[in-house]
Protein backbone atom coordinates (compact mmCIF):
# COMPACT_ATOMS: atom_id res chain seq x y z
CA UNK A 1 0.00 0.00 0.00
CA UNK A 2 1.20 3.44 -0.91
CA UNK A 3 1.38 5.86 0.97
CA UNK A 4 -0.68 7.91 -1.68
CA UNK A 5 -3.64 5.46 -1.39
CA UNK A 6 -6.33 5.87 0.61
CA UNK A 7 -7.60 3.80 2.67
CA UNK A 8 -10.48 2.49 1.81
CA UNK A 9 -12.19 2.12 4.99
CA UNK A 10 -10.85 5.81 5.13
CA UNK A 11 -13.45 7.27 2.37
CA UNK A 12 -17.02 7.41 2.64
CA UNK A 13 -17.58 4.34 0.11
CA UNK A 14 -15.67 1.94 1.88
CA UNK A 15 -17.58 2.93 5.21
CA UNK A 16 -21.17 2.62 3.65
CA UNK A 17 -19.09 -1.06 1.95
CA UNK A 18 -18.58 -1.97 5.27
CA UNK A 19 -22.08 -0.79 6.74
CA UNK A 20 -23.42 -3.05 4.37
CA UNK A 21 -25.04 -0.27 2.49
CA UNK A 22 -25.20 -1.61 -1.03
CA UNK A 23 -23.81 0.93 -4.24
CA UNK A 24 -27.55 0.30 -5.55
CA UNK A 25 -28.55 2.15 -1.93
CA UNK A 26 -25.36 4.71 -2.66
CA UNK A 27 -26.43 5.39 -5.70
CA UNK A 28 -30.27 5.60 -4.92
CA UNK A 29 -29.32 8.04 -2.36
CA UNK A 30 -27.29 10.70 -4.26
CA UNK A 31 -30.14 10.46 -6.67
CA UNK A 32 -32.19 11.86 -4.29
CA UNK A 33 -29.92 14.33 -2.75
CA UNK A 34 -29.32 15.59 -6.41
CA UNK A 35 -33.05 15.93 -7.45
CA UNK A 36 -33.67 17.42 -4.04
CA UNK A 37 -31.40 19.81 -4.92
CA UNK A 38 -32.44 20.20 -8.34
CA UNK A 39 -28.92 18.97 -9.79
CA UNK A 40 -28.84 18.00 -13.48
CA UNK A 41 -29.47 14.12 -13.68
CA UNK A 42 -25.80 13.46 -14.27
CA UNK A 43 -24.93 15.46 -10.95
CA UNK A 44 -26.28 12.27 -8.92
CA UNK A 45 -23.47 9.71 -10.68
CA UNK A 46 -20.61 12.73 -9.97
CA UNK A 47 -21.92 13.24 -6.71
CA UNK A 48 -21.56 9.23 -5.93
CA UNK A 49 -18.19 8.88 -7.65
CA UNK A 50 -16.93 11.97 -5.38
CA UNK A 51 -18.87 11.08 -2.12
CA UNK A 52 -17.72 7.39 -2.09
CA UNK A 53 -13.78 8.81 -2.44
CA UNK A 54 -14.01 11.68 -0.03
CA UNK A 55 -12.06 11.14 3.08
CA UNK A 56 -13.20 11.82 6.39
CA UNK A 57 -13.93 15.55 6.92
CA UNK A 58 -12.69 17.28 10.09
CA UNK A 59 -16.21 19.04 11.32
CA UNK A 60 -16.02 20.86 14.88
CA UNK A 61 -19.45 21.65 16.30
CA UNK A 62 -20.18 24.33 18.55
CA UNK A 63 -23.03 24.62 20.28
CA UNK A 64 -24.02 27.79 21.86
CA UNK A 65 -27.19 29.40 22.96
CA UNK A 66 -29.17 26.76 21.83
CA UNK A 67 -31.87 24.32 23.11
CA UNK A 68 -30.02 21.24 21.52
CA UNK A 69 -33.44 20.40 19.23
CA UNK A 70 -30.63 20.75 16.01
CA UNK A 71 -28.53 18.08 17.23
CA UNK A 72 -31.74 15.87 18.44
CA UNK A 73 -33.07 16.56 14.79
CA UNK A 74 -29.93 15.07 13.24
CA UNK A 75 -29.52 12.23 15.60
CA UNK A 76 -32.94 10.96 16.54
CA UNK A 77 -33.74 9.75 13.26
CA UNK A 78 -36.37 5.95 13.50
CA UNK A 79 -34.04 3.81 11.76
CA UNK A 80 -30.35 3.93 10.61
CA UNK A 81 -30.58 6.00 7.47
CA UNK A 82 -28.00 7.12 4.69
CA UNK A 83 -28.48 9.98 6.47
CA UNK A 84 -27.38 9.25 9.61
CA UNK A 85 -24.14 6.84 8.37
CA UNK A 86 -23.17 10.20 6.38
CA UNK A 87 -23.38 12.36 9.45
CA UNK A 88 -21.73 9.03 11.66
CA UNK A 89 -18.83 9.68 9.10
CA UNK A 90 -17.54 12.56 9.39
CA UNK A 91 -15.23 12.87 11.96
CA UNK A 92 -17.20 15.29 14.45
CA UNK A 93 -13.68 16.17 16.62
CA UNK A 94 -15.87 18.48 18.43
CA UNK A 95 -19.39 18.52 19.99
CA UNK A 96 -20.52 19.12 23.57
CA UNK A 97 -23.42 16.39 23.48
CA UNK A 98 -21.83 13.86 21.40
CA UNK A 99 -18.59 13.55 22.32
CA UNK A 100 -17.91 11.38 25.16
CA UNK A 101 -14.73 13.51 26.31
CA UNK A 102 -15.43 16.06 28.95
CA UNK A 103 -13.93 18.42 30.34
CA UNK A 104 -9.96 19.94 29.43
CA UNK A 105 -10.05 16.80 27.22
CA UNK A 106 -13.01 17.80 25.19
CA UNK A 107 -11.32 21.44 24.26
CA UNK A 108 -8.02 20.06 23.55
CA UNK A 109 -9.87 17.75 21.10
CA UNK A 110 -11.28 21.13 19.62
CA UNK A 111 -7.37 22.71 20.07
CA UNK A 112 -6.18 19.88 18.10
CA UNK A 113 -8.60 19.18 15.29
CA UNK A 114 -8.59 23.84 14.80
CA UNK A 115 -4.05 22.90 14.27
CA UNK A 116 -4.50 19.83 12.40
CA UNK A 117 -7.06 20.58 9.92
CA UNK A 118 -6.08 24.67 9.77
CA UNK A 119 -8.34 25.99 7.13
CA UNK A 120 -9.61 22.99 6.07
CA UNK A 121 -12.19 21.83 8.66
CA UNK A 122 -16.48 22.99 8.48
CA UNK A 123 -17.42 24.84 11.39
CA UNK A 124 -20.94 23.82 12.52
CA UNK A 125 -22.42 26.02 14.71
CA UNK A 126 -26.03 25.79 16.39
CA UNK A 127 -27.40 28.10 18.60
CA UNK A 128 -27.20 32.27 18.72
CA UNK A 129 -23.92 34.06 20.47
CA UNK A 130 -24.68 36.45 23.23
CA UNK A 131 -22.82 40.07 22.93
CA UNK A 132 -23.68 42.21 25.67
CA UNK A 133 -21.91 42.69 28.57
CA UNK A 134 -18.74 41.31 26.63
CA UNK A 135 -20.62 37.96 25.98
CA UNK A 136 -20.72 36.60 29.34
CA UNK A 137 -24.17 35.30 29.25
CA UNK A 138 -23.09 31.92 28.00
CA UNK A 139 -19.21 30.44 28.30
CA UNK A 140 -17.98 27.10 27.82
CA UNK A 141 -14.82 26.19 29.77
CA UNK A 142 -14.86 30.02 30.54
CA UNK A 143 -14.67 31.09 27.28
CA UNK A 144 -17.70 33.50 26.29
CA UNK A 145 -19.25 32.12 22.98
CA UNK A 146 -18.00 35.18 21.51
CA UNK A 147 -14.15 34.08 21.88
CA UNK A 148 -14.97 30.90 20.93
CA UNK A 149 -16.49 31.37 17.67
CA UNK A 150 -13.93 34.08 16.63
CA UNK A 151 -11.12 31.84 17.26
CA UNK A 152 -12.50 28.53 15.90
CA UNK A 153 -14.26 30.41 12.97
CA UNK A 154 -10.79 32.07 11.49
CA UNK A 155 -8.93 28.84 10.39
CA UNK A 156 -12.38 27.25 8.97
CA UNK A 157 -13.27 26.49 5.59
CA UNK A 158 -16.55 27.44 5.55
CA UNK A 159 -19.19 27.50 8.32
CA UNK A 160 -22.41 25.81 8.31
CA UNK A 161 -25.19 27.85 10.95
CA UNK A 162 -27.50 24.96 11.71
CA UNK A 163 -31.35 26.07 12.89
CA UNK A 164 -32.57 29.30 13.14
CA UNK A 165 -30.75 30.54 16.30
CA UNK A 166 -27.35 30.52 14.61
CA UNK A 167 -28.54 31.53 11.42
CA UNK A 168 -30.70 34.34 12.62
CA UNK A 169 -30.50 34.84 16.33
CA UNK A 170 -33.86 32.97 17.03
CA UNK A 171 -35.24 32.41 20.12
CA UNK A 172 -32.97 33.58 22.52
CA UNK A 173 -32.52 37.46 20.06
CA UNK A 174 -36.70 37.29 20.34
CA UNK A 175 -37.25 40.40 22.09
CA UNK A 176 -36.36 41.99 24.41
CA UNK A 177 -33.18 39.98 23.64
CA UNK A 178 -31.67 40.46 27.05
CA UNK A 179 -28.31 38.54 26.33
CA UNK A 180 -27.90 40.60 23.40
CA UNK A 181 -28.22 37.47 20.84
CA UNK A 182 -26.89 37.75 17.31
CA UNK A 183 -26.76 35.58 14.65
CA UNK A 184 -23.12 34.19 13.34
CA UNK A 185 -23.07 36.18 10.56
CA UNK A 186 -23.66 38.90 12.35
CA UNK A 187 -19.96 38.03 13.78
CA UNK A 188 -17.91 36.67 11.01
CA UNK A 189 -17.74 38.65 7.45
CA UNK A 190 -14.97 36.58 5.92
CA UNK A 191 -16.00 32.95 5.62
CA UNK A 192 -18.71 31.51 3.20
CA UNK A 193 -21.55 30.93 5.37
CA UNK A 194 -24.57 28.51 4.59
CA UNK A 195 -27.75 29.05 7.06
CA UNK A 196 -30.13 25.61 7.67
CA UNK A 197 -32.15 27.63 9.56
CA UNK A 198 -35.21 26.01 11.06
CA UNK A 199 -36.38 24.92 14.88
CA UNK A 200 -35.36 22.16 14.39
CA UNK A 201 -34.04 22.08 10.59
CA UNK A 202 -35.09 18.75 8.77
CA UNK A 203 -32.53 16.10 8.75
CA UNK A 204 -32.04 15.36 4.65
CA UNK A 205 -31.56 19.00 4.13
CA UNK A 206 -28.66 19.10 6.64
CA UNK A 207 -26.81 16.23 5.25
CA UNK A 208 -27.90 17.10 1.28
CA UNK A 209 -25.89 20.42 2.19
CA UNK A 210 -23.42 18.42 3.91
CA UNK A 211 -23.24 16.15 0.28
CA UNK A 212 -23.28 19.42 -2.11
CA UNK A 213 -19.92 20.64 0.12
CA UNK A 214 -18.03 17.62 -0.05
CA UNK A 215 -18.58 16.78 -3.51
CA UNK A 216 -19.52 20.39 -5.10
CA UNK A 217 -18.52 23.18 -2.61
CA UNK A 218 -21.01 25.64 -1.15
CA UNK A 219 -24.49 25.55 -2.73
CA UNK A 220 -26.46 28.20 -4.49
CA UNK A 221 -27.67 30.38 -1.69
CA UNK A 222 -30.60 32.89 -1.33
CA UNK A 223 -30.41 36.38 0.41
CA UNK A 224 -30.79 34.65 3.93
CA UNK A 225 -28.07 32.23 3.26
CA UNK A 226 -29.98 29.63 2.55
CA UNK A 227 -29.30 26.70 0.01
CA UNK A 228 -31.77 27.69 -2.96
CA UNK A 229 -32.20 23.90 -3.43
CA UNK A 230 -34.26 23.42 -0.27
CA UNK A 231 -35.32 26.88 0.60
CA UNK A 232 -36.39 28.30 -3.08
CA UNK A 233 -39.60 27.96 -2.71
CA UNK A 234 -42.15 29.02 0.14
CA UNK A 235 -44.37 26.50 2.24
CA UNK A 236 -47.81 27.72 0.55
CA UNK A 237 -46.51 27.07 -2.53
CA UNK A 238 -45.49 23.44 -2.18
CA UNK A 239 -48.46 22.92 0.01
CA UNK A 240 -50.74 20.39 -0.43
CA UNK A 241 -53.81 22.33 1.03
CA UNK A 242 -52.90 25.48 -1.38
CA UNK A 243 -56.16 24.70 -3.66
CA UNK A 244 -58.29 24.66 -0.60
CA UNK A 245 -56.71 28.15 -0.38
CA UNK A 246 -57.16 29.72 -3.86
CA UNK A 247 -60.60 28.52 -3.33
CA UNK A 248 -61.30 30.69 -0.12
CA UNK A 249 -62.28 26.84 1.97
CA UNK A 250 -59.87 27.79 5.35
CA UNK A 251 -60.53 25.69 8.57
CA UNK A 252 -61.90 28.16 11.41
CA UNK A 253 -60.28 26.39 14.65
CA UNK A 254 -58.99 22.83 14.98
CA UNK A 255 -61.83 21.00 15.28
CA UNK A 256 -64.61 22.04 13.05
CA UNK A 257 -65.74 20.57 9.93
CA UNK A 258 -63.23 22.88 7.97
CA UNK A 259 -60.38 21.48 9.94
CA UNK A 260 -61.67 17.39 9.40
CA UNK A 261 -61.99 18.51 5.93
CA UNK A 262 -58.38 19.00 5.43
CA UNK A 263 -58.92 22.56 4.84
CA UNK A 264 -56.39 25.33 4.63
CA UNK A 265 -55.24 26.76 7.89
CA UNK A 266 -54.16 30.11 7.11
CA UNK A 267 -57.48 31.61 9.52
CA UNK A 268 -55.93 29.42 11.91
CA UNK A 269 -52.63 31.52 11.58
CA UNK A 270 -50.48 29.67 9.55
CA UNK A 271 -47.39 31.29 8.11
CA UNK A 272 -47.08 29.49 4.94
CA UNK A 273 -47.32 31.83 2.42
CA UNK A 274 -43.67 33.89 3.82
CA UNK A 275 -41.63 30.69 5.35
CA UNK A 276 -39.29 29.10 2.91
CA UNK A 277 -38.57 25.56 3.67
CA UNK A 278 -38.61 21.97 2.37
CA UNK A 279 -41.18 20.54 5.21
CA UNK A 280 -43.65 20.42 2.02
CA UNK A 281 -42.09 18.19 -0.14
CA UNK A 282 -39.41 16.04 2.45
CA UNK A 283 -41.18 16.25 5.10
CA UNK A 284 -40.33 14.90 8.74
CA UNK A 285 -39.30 11.69 10.23
CA UNK A 286 -38.37 9.61 7.05
CA UNK A 287 -41.14 11.59 4.64
CA UNK A 288 -43.88 10.28 7.02
CA UNK A 289 -45.47 14.17 7.58
CA UNK A 290 -45.07 17.67 8.42
CA UNK A 291 -47.07 19.87 10.68
CA UNK A 292 -49.53 21.14 7.84
CA UNK A 293 -50.59 17.66 7.50
CA UNK A 294 -51.06 16.98 11.26
CA UNK A 295 -53.22 19.71 11.25
CA UNK A 296 -51.22 22.39 12.31
CA UNK A 297 -50.19 26.01 10.57
CA UNK A 298 -47.07 26.73 9.86
CA UNK A 299 -44.99 28.42 12.20
CA UNK A 300 -42.69 30.04 9.86
CA UNK A 301 -39.16 28.94 11.89
CA UNK A 302 -36.89 29.07 9.00
CA UNK A 303 -37.66 32.85 8.75
CA UNK A 304 -35.49 35.60 10.12
CA UNK A 305 -37.37 36.92 13.45
CA UNK A 306 -39.91 34.51 13.51
CA UNK A 307 -40.33 35.11 17.21
CA UNK A 308 -41.31 38.67 16.59
CA UNK A 309 -44.06 38.08 13.99
CA UNK A 310 -47.13 37.99 16.61
CA UNK A 311 -48.66 34.91 17.68
CA UNK A 312 -48.60 31.62 16.23
CA UNK A 313 -52.22 31.22 15.69
CA UNK A 314 -53.44 34.65 14.07
CA UNK A 315 -53.74 35.00 10.39
CA UNK A 316 -51.07 36.86 8.55
CA UNK A 317 -53.44 39.25 7.22
CA UNK A 318 -53.71 40.54 10.83
CA UNK A 319 -51.53 42.66 12.83
CA UNK A 320 -48.63 41.02 14.90
CA UNK A 321 -49.25 43.68 17.77
CA UNK A 322 -52.59 43.35 20.14
CA UNK A 323 -54.69 45.90 18.47
CA UNK A 324 -57.31 45.49 20.95
CA UNK A 325 -58.23 48.79 22.58
CA UNK A 326 -55.77 51.00 19.77
CA UNK A 327 -58.95 51.74 18.09
CA UNK A 328 -61.26 52.31 20.73
CA UNK A 329 -58.69 54.39 22.29
CA UNK A 330 -58.24 56.26 18.99
CA UNK A 331 -61.82 57.35 18.76
CA UNK A 332 -62.29 58.58 22.02
CA UNK A 333 -58.99 60.56 21.67
CA UNK A 334 -60.75 61.66 18.07
CA UNK A 335 -63.87 62.03 19.73
CA UNK A 336 -62.83 64.47 22.04
CA UNK A 337 -60.29 66.71 20.18
CA UNK A 338 -63.43 67.00 17.42
CA UNK A 339 -66.07 68.12 20.02
CA UNK A 340 -63.23 70.73 21.59
CA UNK A 341 -62.55 71.61 18.16
CA UNK A 342 -66.25 72.15 17.44
CA UNK A 343 -66.95 73.82 20.64
CA UNK A 344 -64.33 76.11 19.29
CA UNK A 345 -65.67 76.52 16.22
CA UNK A 346 -69.27 77.55 17.62
CA UNK A 347 -67.55 80.45 19.92
CA UNK A 348 -66.00 81.54 16.68
CA UNK A 349 -69.11 81.56 15.06
CA UNK A 350 -71.04 83.19 17.69
CA UNK A 351 -68.70 86.27 18.28
CA UNK A 352 -68.86 86.32 14.27
CA UNK A 353 -72.36 86.62 14.41
CA UNK A 354 -72.78 89.10 17.23
CA UNK A 355 -70.26 91.48 15.41
CA UNK A 356 -72.52 91.02 12.54
CA UNK A 357 -73.79 94.45 11.05
CA UNK A 358 -76.24 94.50 8.18
CA UNK A 359 -74.74 95.76 4.93
CA UNK A 360 -76.97 98.53 2.97
CA UNK A 361 -76.68 99.32 -0.49
CA UNK A 362 -75.11 102.71 0.05
CA UNK A 363 -71.91 101.00 2.25
CA UNK A 364 -71.57 99.32 -1.09
CA UNK A 365 -71.17 102.27 -2.70
CA UNK A 366 -74.57 102.72 -4.45
CA UNK A 367 -75.36 106.23 -4.34
CA UNK A 368 -79.32 107.64 -4.13
CA UNK A 369 -79.96 109.25 -7.42
CA UNK B 1 -33.93 46.24 6.53
CA UNK B 2 -35.12 43.06 4.44
CA UNK B 3 -37.75 42.28 3.62
CA UNK B 4 -39.20 40.00 6.36
CA UNK B 5 -38.17 42.77 9.10
CA UNK B 6 -40.21 45.13 6.53
CA UNK B 7 -43.57 43.01 6.82
CA UNK B 8 -42.69 42.58 10.35
CA UNK B 9 -42.70 46.17 10.83
CA UNK B 10 -45.62 46.92 8.28
CA UNK B 11 -47.74 43.93 10.70
CA UNK B 12 -46.21 45.18 13.70
CA UNK B 13 -45.84 49.12 14.30
CA UNK B 14 -46.60 49.98 11.03
CA UNK B 15 -50.22 49.00 11.43
CA UNK B 16 -51.18 50.13 14.60
CA UNK B 17 -50.30 53.95 14.12
CA UNK B 18 -52.20 53.93 10.61
CA UNK B 19 -54.86 52.23 12.43
CA UNK B 20 -54.70 55.03 15.07
CA UNK B 21 -54.10 57.60 12.78
CA UNK B 22 -56.86 56.89 10.83
CA UNK B 23 -59.11 56.41 13.73
CA UNK B 24 -58.83 59.51 14.99
CA UNK B 25 -58.34 61.43 11.94
CA UNK B 26 -61.90 60.83 10.77
CA UNK B 27 -63.77 60.41 14.25
CA UNK B 28 -62.11 64.09 14.44
CA UNK B 29 -62.76 65.06 10.96
CA UNK B 30 -66.30 64.33 10.90
CA UNK B 31 -67.07 65.52 14.02
CA UNK B 32 -65.73 68.93 13.47
CA UNK B 33 -67.99 68.95 10.53
CA UNK B 34 -71.34 68.25 12.38
CA UNK B 35 -70.31 70.53 15.27
CA UNK B 36 -69.75 73.73 12.57
CA UNK B 37 -73.82 73.13 11.84
CA UNK B 38 -75.46 75.47 9.30
CA UNK B 39 -75.04 79.05 8.79
CA UNK B 40 -77.61 81.34 10.26
CA UNK B 41 -80.13 82.19 7.49
CA UNK B 42 -81.03 85.40 6.43
CA UNK B 43 -83.66 84.56 4.00
CA UNK B 44 -86.88 82.55 4.48
CA UNK B 45 -86.45 79.16 5.24
CA UNK B 46 -88.74 77.55 1.89
CA UNK B 47 -88.80 73.86 3.36
CA UNK B 48 -87.14 71.71 6.20
CA UNK B 49 -84.95 70.48 3.43
CA UNK B 50 -84.90 67.20 4.05
CA UNK B 51 -86.29 65.57 1.07
CA UNK B 52 -84.06 67.44 -0.80
CA UNK B 53 -81.33 66.36 1.04
CA UNK B 54 -81.97 62.37 0.77
CA UNK B 55 -83.03 63.20 -2.97
CA UNK B 56 -79.26 64.60 -3.37
CA UNK B 57 -77.55 61.60 -1.97
CA UNK B 58 -79.54 59.09 -4.62
CA UNK B 59 -79.45 62.09 -7.61
CA UNK B 60 -75.84 61.88 -7.35
CA UNK B 61 -75.43 58.82 -7.80
CA UNK B 62 -76.71 58.62 -10.74
CA UNK B 63 -74.29 59.03 -13.91
CA UNK B 64 -74.93 62.33 -15.92
CA UNK B 65 -75.74 61.67 -19.76
CA UNK B 66 -72.91 63.88 -20.62
CA UNK B 67 -70.43 61.55 -19.11
CA UNK B 68 -72.15 58.19 -18.26
CA UNK B 69 -69.57 56.62 -18.92
CA UNK B 70 -66.51 58.36 -17.30
CA UNK B 71 -68.90 58.03 -13.91
CA UNK B 72 -70.10 54.31 -14.82
CA UNK B 73 -66.04 53.56 -15.03
CA UNK B 74 -66.26 55.68 -11.56
CA UNK B 75 -68.95 53.51 -9.70
CA UNK B 76 -67.46 50.43 -10.94
CA UNK B 77 -63.94 50.96 -9.35
CA UNK B 78 -65.98 52.09 -6.20
CA UNK B 79 -67.87 48.89 -6.30
CA UNK B 80 -64.77 46.87 -6.60
CA UNK B 81 -63.00 48.30 -4.36
CA UNK B 82 -65.23 48.04 -1.98
CA UNK B 83 -66.24 44.15 -2.32
CA UNK B 84 -62.26 43.56 -2.51
CA UNK B 85 -61.67 45.49 0.84
CA UNK B 86 -64.29 43.93 2.73
CA UNK B 87 -64.98 40.56 1.42
CA UNK B 88 -61.39 38.81 0.50
CA UNK B 89 -60.94 36.47 3.49
CA UNK B 90 -57.63 37.66 4.72
CA UNK B 91 -59.36 40.93 4.85
CA UNK B 92 -61.95 39.89 6.77
CA UNK B 93 -59.98 38.53 9.41
CA UNK B 94 -58.07 41.75 10.41
CA UNK B 95 -61.67 43.06 10.33
CA UNK B 96 -61.93 40.94 13.12
CA UNK B 97 -58.93 41.44 14.64
CA UNK B 98 -59.02 45.26 15.11
CA UNK B 99 -62.78 45.76 15.23
CA UNK B 100 -64.34 42.20 16.87
CA UNK B 101 -66.83 42.14 13.80
CA UNK B 102 -67.01 39.39 11.44
CA UNK B 103 -69.01 38.71 8.63
CA UNK B 104 -68.45 35.68 5.68
CA UNK B 105 -65.56 36.84 3.04
CA UNK B 106 -66.39 35.87 -0.55
CA UNK B 107 -64.19 33.18 -2.53
CA UNK B 108 -60.92 33.96 -4.38
CA UNK B 109 -62.14 34.13 -7.70
CA UNK B 110 -64.58 36.58 -7.30
CA UNK B 111 -62.13 38.97 -5.71
CA UNK B 112 -60.00 38.51 -8.62
CA UNK B 113 -62.44 39.57 -10.84
CA UNK B 114 -63.22 42.60 -8.52
CA UNK B 115 -59.24 43.28 -8.59
CA UNK B 116 -58.82 42.93 -12.56
CA UNK B 117 -62.42 45.26 -13.09
CA UNK B 118 -61.39 47.69 -10.76
CA UNK B 119 -57.74 48.03 -11.81
CA UNK B 120 -59.25 48.39 -15.35
CA UNK B 121 -61.26 51.30 -14.35
CA UNK B 122 -59.00 53.19 -12.42
CA UNK B 123 -56.46 53.26 -15.55
CA UNK B 124 -59.78 54.09 -17.53
CA UNK B 125 -60.41 57.17 -15.45
CA UNK B 126 -56.89 58.24 -15.15
CA UNK B 127 -56.73 58.58 -18.79
CA UNK B 128 -60.12 60.17 -19.12
CA UNK B 129 -58.75 62.52 -16.54
CA UNK B 130 -55.65 63.49 -18.86
CA UNK B 131 -57.87 63.24 -22.10
CA UNK B 132 -60.41 65.19 -21.57
CA UNK B 133 -59.31 68.95 -21.54
CA UNK B 134 -61.99 70.10 -18.90
CA UNK B 135 -60.55 67.49 -16.32
CA UNK B 136 -57.13 67.97 -17.29
CA UNK B 137 -57.46 71.68 -15.78
CA UNK B 138 -59.15 70.94 -13.03
CA UNK B 139 -57.04 68.14 -11.96
CA UNK B 140 -54.75 69.14 -9.33
CA UNK B 141 -51.09 67.13 -8.01
CA UNK B 142 -53.22 66.02 -5.30
CA UNK B 143 -55.76 64.43 -7.24
CA UNK B 144 -53.31 62.38 -9.34
CA UNK B 145 -51.29 61.17 -5.74
CA UNK B 146 -54.39 60.16 -4.39
CA UNK B 147 -55.38 58.23 -7.26
CA UNK B 148 -51.92 56.78 -6.94
CA UNK B 149 -52.58 56.04 -3.30
CA UNK B 150 -55.47 54.11 -3.73
CA UNK B 151 -53.94 52.28 -6.54
CA UNK B 152 -51.58 50.76 -5.07
CA UNK B 153 -52.69 49.07 -2.72
CA UNK B 154 -54.61 46.94 -5.43
CA UNK B 155 -51.76 46.67 -7.59
CA UNK B 156 -49.83 44.88 -4.81
CA UNK B 157 -52.42 43.22 -3.54
CA UNK B 158 -52.79 41.42 -6.91
CA UNK B 159 -49.04 40.82 -7.23
CA UNK B 160 -48.68 39.38 -4.23
CA UNK B 161 -51.77 36.85 -4.50
CA UNK B 162 -50.63 35.86 -7.41
CA UNK B 163 -46.83 35.54 -6.61
CA UNK B 164 -46.25 38.33 -9.56
CA UNK B 165 -42.98 40.13 -8.63
CA UNK B 166 -39.60 39.57 -6.56
CA UNK B 167 -40.84 37.29 -3.55
CA UNK B 168 -44.39 36.88 -1.59
CA UNK B 169 -42.76 37.68 1.52
CA UNK B 170 -41.54 41.50 -0.03
CA UNK B 171 -44.63 42.16 -1.81
CA UNK B 172 -46.85 41.22 0.87
CA UNK B 173 -44.84 43.58 2.93
CA UNK B 174 -45.08 45.81 0.17
CA UNK B 175 -48.78 45.53 0.16
CA UNK B 176 -49.37 46.82 3.32
CA UNK B 177 -47.57 49.65 3.67
CA UNK B 178 -49.60 50.99 0.82
CA UNK B 179 -52.93 49.97 2.55
CA UNK B 180 -51.04 52.23 5.55
CA UNK B 181 -50.36 54.46 3.57
CA UNK B 182 -53.81 54.84 2.01
CA UNK B 183 -54.69 54.59 5.69
CA UNK B 184 -53.02 57.47 6.69
CA UNK B 185 -53.91 59.95 3.58
CA UNK B 186 -57.49 59.07 4.45
CA UNK B 187 -58.41 61.87 6.55
CA UNK B 188 -55.83 64.60 5.16
CA UNK B 189 -56.82 64.55 1.81
CA UNK B 190 -59.84 64.18 -0.36
CA UNK B 191 -60.42 60.43 -0.08
CA UNK B 192 -61.92 61.54 3.23
CA UNK B 193 -65.14 61.44 1.17
CA UNK B 194 -64.91 57.75 1.92
CA UNK B 195 -66.93 58.42 4.97
CA UNK B 196 -68.32 62.02 4.29
CA UNK B 197 -69.94 61.88 0.75
CA UNK B 198 -73.66 60.86 1.77
CA UNK B 199 -73.68 63.67 4.82
CA UNK B 200 -71.90 66.01 2.47
CA UNK B 201 -74.35 64.83 -0.72
CA UNK B 202 -77.82 65.31 1.94
CA UNK B 203 -75.96 69.06 3.53
CA UNK B 204 -75.94 70.09 -0.13
CA UNK B 205 -79.48 69.26 -1.01
CA UNK B 206 -81.00 70.48 2.14
CA UNK B 207 -79.37 73.54 1.65
CA UNK B 208 -80.86 73.96 -1.95
CA UNK B 209 -84.07 73.17 -0.47
CA UNK B 210 -84.28 75.48 2.80
CA UNK B 211 -83.23 78.56 0.33
CA UNK B 212 -86.10 77.12 -2.18
CA UNK B 213 -83.75 75.97 -4.86
CA UNK B 214 -85.44 72.26 -6.94
CA UNK B 215 -83.46 69.73 -6.99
Amino acid sequence: MTEERVDKAETLGGSLISNGVSRRTFLKFCSTVASAMALPPAAAKAMAEKLSQATRQSVIWLSFQECTGCTESITRSHKPTLESLIFDFISLDYHHTLQAASGDAAEHAREEAQKKHKGKYILIVDGAIPVKDGGVYSTIAGITNLQMLQDVAKDAMAIVSVGTCAAYGGLPKANPNPTGAVAVSDIVKDKPIINIPGCPPIPVVMTGVLAHVLTFGIPELDSHGRPMAFFGDSIHDRCYRRPFYDKGQFAKGFDDEGARKGWCLFEVGCKGPTTHNACATVKWNNGTSFPIQSGHGCIGCSEPDFWDAGSFYKPLSTGSMNMEGWATGALAAGAAVGVASGLLNSNTKSKAEAKHEPVTLEDMGAKNE
Amino acid sequence: MNEVELLNWARGPGLAYATVFMVFGLTLRVLEILSLGRPKEYAKVRSSGVKEGFRTIIRRNLPEKHCWKYITATYIFHVGLFVVIFFFIPHTQLFKDVFGVFWDGWPNYIIDFFTILSIATMMYVLIQRRVNPARRILSRPSDYFVWLVTFLPLVTGYMAFHRIGPDYTLMLAMHILSVELLMVMLPVTKLVHAVTFAMARYYNGSNAGRKGVKV
